[in-house]
């Protein structure tokens, strides 16, 4: 076993660290605020080479591995959670299913600009009956000659309303169940497509999640992801990475809430004394830190087993369910730890704990990835 | 023992968890988004003397006594949880001036709060003093038949809207009895009130700095003897901590109600997802720690009626009910799913709504020290 970080791991946290301390965490608390979609933080991203962190540099990515990305994950969600569920998607939901599942010709049409950022990709697959059991889809695909005649509706989907591509999921063959699944690489200027409007929520207010109505839109054949009836494969092995990017998002956020709770307790003073010398406060942050270090050590064995191309979904689970879980108790401790100051709008705590709040939800909830692991153990 | 409410707690019951539900609660998520305080609200609660629960009837009260006062409370809080601590500030300024009041001010104040058309705040909290109350430094120094205050006060409830507000100040340096409690009215020269804080949660309820720059109270405004601030100060929020564990306890039940009902509703696999055993252990937990909490919060109200020592069980109370309420909103997100983080459905507020609750009237922290004190024998009884 080695716990140090490689040269290029060290590089990349470095890099987005200052990135994230200087151009996004002064931000953070307006685009909170307003809900804005932070394009030009999008844009400084991509020249980073953030948007596609583990895609080969021949298909527009930084070439590195996914530990690197759950390192960048971190430090720009310490920044700003919004910003960085809109790198999440980017790189986990859209970039990697073409990666594993494309073609080459696909890979080099649609790859390379959203790895290199001059795209923005999205993820098609939840509906509104159709969130945990994603297998349930209700948006159909029809095959007629050279393109396929797609009809339904996805909702929350992140990054929908700014994005070029998405990777969406119908159902082709009813009878078959999650086996009649199969994906699409959309264009989504394609004409039948219209964005919602953007959910009013409760935290990561900058990063826009809308509805995808599709009505008679038609994707040709070659943009079919994978074959017919391989949706459902394609959407579980991209969670699978998906998690580790929301695993690292969550850490992010809980890392920004005993930070700030830490420099917060060694300056506020009762009775006399800086709140740091109560037991009461050093047991919060004692349980922050070491919550924080469990949940890296699982997300990073995650990103390193799916290096290595190993079967990870228990893995990724165990990071994803343990990091959001840890990162919503890190976060009330936070806005406790400021008493009153906590829950106003001019400290960041209460945005973090808004924002933590989400991990436990999207990408599969914390009951899913323990229906996850626990049947990983089972078949064992 | 006996573990039901009497007649009377019935009807208020009945009568508060029906205003609380037709008018209250399908305005809630308005009052959230545009942060306006319920004003409509509170003038309903005074026309049905909710707003004078601990006050006697000899001075305009209803006299429910606090069991009843918890328990509308709480059907209150269900409802609107920036209404439900609106009325939980003024009926403690109300009995806080029976309790301590000299009849002329009992006179003056109890049936114009009661009635509501005064509100009440109670100013304790300072920049720099916040669990540390005795710590406080807004002074109040004599001059003739006066008291000329200077200082701050920050966090205060109802503070813009408060006819009289409850101001505790520093009048002695000695050690024991620095503090005294004045009655604070709107309009006194040096007297000012701060904007609005942007909160969290409780978006509707008022909450502002107040501040005093020579700012002069007639001594017939002194609440209680001078000196006697610190004890005045904390015998009101033994009673108010009753409260707010009664606040804790509506919001979660409301969230907990919606997740229970939307668990039936909801279809995933196949089935409701309230038969997923996960969900089930979620709805249980939340009710038994609910009902606990709430079994806590009645305690203390019936040993403070009773003229009993009540600190610790109310301290007990606080900090059970708003972490366990706490649990339940938490709960009842995940219950919804996605749909629990978006503004269309109300136990994304209800979550933003109760964090307030382990901080405000002492923090849970503060309410441990409180109740190992007492378990110690070193504490107030
Ligand atoms: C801000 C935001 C962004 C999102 N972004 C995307 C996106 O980009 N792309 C996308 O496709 N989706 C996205 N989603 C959707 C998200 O993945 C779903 O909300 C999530 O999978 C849960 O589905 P649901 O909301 O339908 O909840 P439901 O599936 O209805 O779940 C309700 C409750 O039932 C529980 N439950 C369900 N089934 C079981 C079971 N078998 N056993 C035990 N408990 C169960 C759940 O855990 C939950 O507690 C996003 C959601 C949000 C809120
Ligand atoms: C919405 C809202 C409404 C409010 N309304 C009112 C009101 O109407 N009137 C009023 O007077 N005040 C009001 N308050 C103020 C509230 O009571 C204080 O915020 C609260 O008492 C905590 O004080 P503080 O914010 O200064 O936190 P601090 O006292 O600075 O506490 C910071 C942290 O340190 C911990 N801590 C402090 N001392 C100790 C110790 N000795 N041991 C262990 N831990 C300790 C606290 O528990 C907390 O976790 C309100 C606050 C809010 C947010």
């Amino acid at each position: 076993m080695v716990f140090d970080l490689t040269e290029e791991q060290r590089m990349i946290q470095e890099m987005t660290r200052n990135f994230a301390q200087k151009e996004v965490l002064p931000k953070a608390a307006e685009l909170d605020e307003t809900g804005r979609f932070p394009e030009e933080l999008v844009r400084q991203m991509a020249e980073l080479g953030l948007m596609g962190v583990a895609v080969p540099e021949g298909y527009g990515g930084a070439g590195m591995d996914n530990i690197c990305y759950a390192i960048a994950m971190e430090e720009i969600s310490r920044a700003c959670a919004s910003t960085a569920v809109i790198l999440s998607v980017n790189n986990s939901l859209a970039c990697d299913p073409i990666l594993k599942f494309g073609s080459e010709e696909q890979k080099k049409k649609v790859l390379v600009p959203l790895a290199s950022g001059r795209h923005l990709g999205c993820f098609g697959l939840t509906e509104p009956g159709a969130g945990s059991d994603a297998g349930s889809q209700k948006t159909t695909a029809v095959r007629n000659g050279d393109h396929y005649v797609v009809n339904g509706t996805k909702n929350f989907i992140t990054n929908a309303p700014q994005a070029d591509t998405c990777i969406l999921f119908t159902m082709t063959d009813k009878e078959k169940k999650h086996k009649g699944i199969t994906s699409f690489i959309l264009d989504m200027k394609t004409d039948g497509v219209t964005v919602g409007k953007n959910e009013k929520k409760m935290g990561i207010t900058a990063s826009a999640t809308a509805s995808i109505i599709l009505e008679d839109v038609r994707i040709p054949v070659e943009n079919r992801l994978a074959n017919e009836g391989d949706g459902f494969k394609v959407a579980m092995h991209t969670l699978d990475g998906g998690r580790i990017g929301i695993a690292s998002q969550a850490i992010g956020i809980a890392r920004a809430s005993l930070e700030d709770a830490l420099a917060y307790a060694k300056e506020r003073k009762q009775f006399g004394q800086p709140i740091a010398n109560f037991q009461a406060i050093q047991w919060m942050l004692a349980d922050m830190a070491t919550e924080i270090d469990a949940a890296r050590l699982l997300t990073y064995r995650a990103a390193w087993l799916k290096d290595r191309n190993v079967r990870h979904s228990k893995e990724s689970s165990m990071a994803k369910l343990y990091a959001s879980e840890a990162a919503m108790r890190a976060s009330v401790k936070g806005i406790q730890i400021h008493g009153g100051y906590g829950y106003i709008k001019e400290y960041p705590a209460e945005r973090h704990f808004r924002d933590a709040k989400i991990t436990e939800i999207y990408e599969g909830t914390s009951e899913i990835q323990r229906l996850v692991i626990a049947s990983a153990l089972l078949k064992d | 023992m006996r573990f039901e409410a009497s007649e009377e707690q019935a009807q208020i019951r009945d009568m508060v968890r029906s205003l609380a539900r037709k008018e209250f609660a399908p305005k809630a998520a308005q009052i959230d988004e545009e942060g306006r305080y319920p004003e409509e609200n509170l003038k309903r609660l005074a026309e049905l003397g909710l707003l004078g629960m601990l006050v006697p009837a000899s001075h305009g009260g209803s006299e429910t006594g606090t069991v009843a006062y918890a328990i509308a409370l709480a059907e209150v809080a269900g409802g609107c949880a920036s209404t439900a601590v609106g009325m939980a500030v003024t009926n403690m300024v109300g009995e806080g001036i029976h309790r301590f009041g000299s009849e002329e001010q009992r006179s003056r104040f109890l049936p114009a709060l009661a009635s509501g058309t005064v509100t009440g705040a109670f100013a304790l909290t300072e920049p720099s003093a916040g669990s540390d109350a005795f710590g406080i430094s807004t002074v109040a120094l004599r001059d003739g038949d006066a008291y000329v205050l200077n200082g701050s006060k920050v966090f205060i409830t109802n503070g813009s809207r408060a006819g009289v507000t409850i101001v505790m100040a520093v009048t002695e340096k000695e050690p024991k009895k620095r503090i005294s409690a004045f009655l604070v009215l709107p309009g006194m020269p040096g007297f000012s009130v701060g904007k609005p804080e942007h909160k969290m949660g409780l978006k509707g309820s008022d909450t502002v700095s107040l501040s005093f720059g020579d700012c002069r109270v007639p001594k017939r405004n002194l609440l209680g003897a001078e000196g006697e601030g610190f004890p005045i100060a904390m015998t009101i929020l033994d009673g108010g901590r009753i409260g707010i564990a009664s606040q804790s306890v509506g919001i979660a039940r409301a969230a907990l109600d919606a997740a229970t009902s939307y668990a039936r509703e909801r279809r995933q696999f196949g089935e409701p997802i309230a038969s997923f055993q996960a969900i089930q252990g979620m709805l249980a937990d939340s009710a038994t720690e609910l009902d606990a909490a709430e079994l806590l919060a009645l305690r203390a109200a019936y040993r403070k009626d009773a003229g009993a020592p009540f600190t610790r069980e109310a301290s007990v109370a606080k900090v059970f009910a708003s972490e366990a309420a706490y649990r339940a909103c938490h709960r009842s997100v995940q219950i919804f799913g996605g749909y629990g983080y978006i503004r269309e459905y109300p136990v994304e507020r209800h979550l933003r709504d109760i964090k307030v609750t382990s901080i405000y009237e002492g923090t849970s922290e503060i309410q441990r020290i409180i109740i190992a004190r007492n378990l110690l024998g070193q504490g107030r009884r």
